[in-house]
């Protein structure tokens, strides 16, 4: 059981390694959204883990639920995330805000 | 238009009185107009120009060389830091034997970490407290807009009429608030406690306006109310703690009438509920008040 344990914990700081890189190396903002997001609920069960569920609980609702929706709607705002949708369907990404806006 | 005072007539072009063609009237605004496009195309070729300077190959191997270097301090400091749970800490002192042996019977909290944040440190939460209700006011003072000011349809957006979220909203919402109650009233017995709590409900709140819109989220939780609730609890938490502070001396001939009670019980603990109590609705107020903020530019 303890063997079970620490190669559970050994994944879960190798996906949190792997999920910062990738926030950090993804082009598209909303595929760096999701990645973030998910950080943080691979976070909140490293620190239930480490015996600590009143941080896991306040990792969980900040991180993974409050965080994720104020990015979302900065992103929205700046138009970030629609450029996202356009470029898809023309079939290329572009990275950088809109200059041309109006 | 000639009568008027040019300071007012400023005034009533940044508060959008005036109509587009009133302003382009005048040729001064013609020749400024000219000059600032010309500044604009400047500004552009300038940003170009730094956009090539920072994709240049040089400034990518020393940005990569930086960052490999800082990783490397990061991770010698890690290195140097104690193992985890290990006796010969420095944080495994007479303290924290203290806190694990006679903070249950001294302040009646069975969860010992709420014991420390509300009785031992209460003043340390006070200030957290305080940085979350200037965070508030940086934002509110940031972003706020005023009435006047409509929203662009491209800026405006709804989740209330996308069927999944709304349906999932709707039964989800309930049990969250409930939960974050639960994890609020139990802080002292069980993990969680103001701060949890308070995240819970307001992300639960956050939750009942993107399913209900905004306009009728606004309508019950109006911003006086999101102000009273968060003055009165910042108050009561100076007040209540000013108290047992100074029957906290036992040279002055007042004793605290305020018990720890048996350990275990929902009323017990002494002021670690109320306490608790307090924090979590300010926290609950400023997760809410970000939202509609970020969402609306203001809270009504």
């Amino acid at each position: 059981m303890e063997d079970i344990i620490t190669v559970f914990r050994l994944l879960l700081l190798i996906s949190l390694v792997v999920c910062a890189i990738a926030t950090a190396l993804s082009k598209r903002v909303m595929t760096a959204l999701i990645i973030f997001t998910s950080y943080s609920i691979v976070m909140s069960v490293v620190w239930l883990l480490l015996r600590s569920p009143d941080l896991a609980i306040t990792e969980a609702a900040v991180g993974a639920g409050v965080n994720g929706v104020l990015f979302f709607i900065t992103l929205r705002k700046l138009h970030l995330i629609d450029k996202d949708y356009a470029d898809d369907e023309e079939g290329k990404i572009d990275e950088g805000v809109n200059v041309n806006e109006e | 238009m000639k009568n008027k005072k040019f300071s007012s007539l400023l005034k009533e072009w940044y508060e959008g009185n005036l109509s587009f063609d009133e302003r382009m009237d005048s040729d001064i605004h013609k020749k400024e107009t000219a000059e600032t496009e010309e500044k604009e195309i400047r500004l552009v070729k300038d940003v170009e120009k730094a956009e090539k300077e920072l994709t240049s190959k040089g400034y990518k191997f020393f940005s990569v060389i930086f960052c490999v270097i800082l990783a490397l301090i990061l991770i010698l400091t890690v290195n140097f830091m104690p193992l985890f749970a290990d006796d010969s800490t420095p944080t495994a002192n007479e303290v924290y034997e203290h806190y694990v042996g006679e903070g249950r019977d001294q302040t009646g909290a069975v969860n010992t970490v709420a014991g420390m944040i509300l009785d031992y440190r209460a003043f340390d939460t006070l200030g957290e407290s305080f940085v979350l209700f200037t965070a508030t006011c940086a934002v509110l003072l940031l972003l706020e807009q005023s009435k006047k000011q409509k929203v662009k349809e491209k800026e405006s957006f709804t989740f209330s009429n996308d069927p999944i979220v709304c349906t999932i909203v709707k039964i989800i919402t309930p049990i969250i608030i409930v939960f974050g109650v639960y994890v609020l009233f139990n802080g002292h017995i069980s993990p969680g406690g103001g701060f949890s709590g308070g995240s819970v409900l307001g992300a639960g709140f956050i939750l009942f306006a993107m399913a209900y819109g905004e306009d009728n989220a606004a309508k019950i939780i109006t911003p006086k109310i999101i102000r009273v609730i968060t003055i009165c609890s910042l108050s009561f938490y100076c007040l209540a703690k000013s108290y047992s502070f100074f029957t906290g001396n036992e040279f002055n001939g007042i004793h605290s009438i305020i018990t720890p009670g048996t350990p275990g019980d929902i009323v017990s603990g002494g002021l670690i509920l109320p306490l608790n109590i307090a924090v979590g609705l300010v926290v609950c107020c400023t997760m809410y008040s970000f939202y509609m903020v970020f969402k609306r530019g203001r809270l009504d």
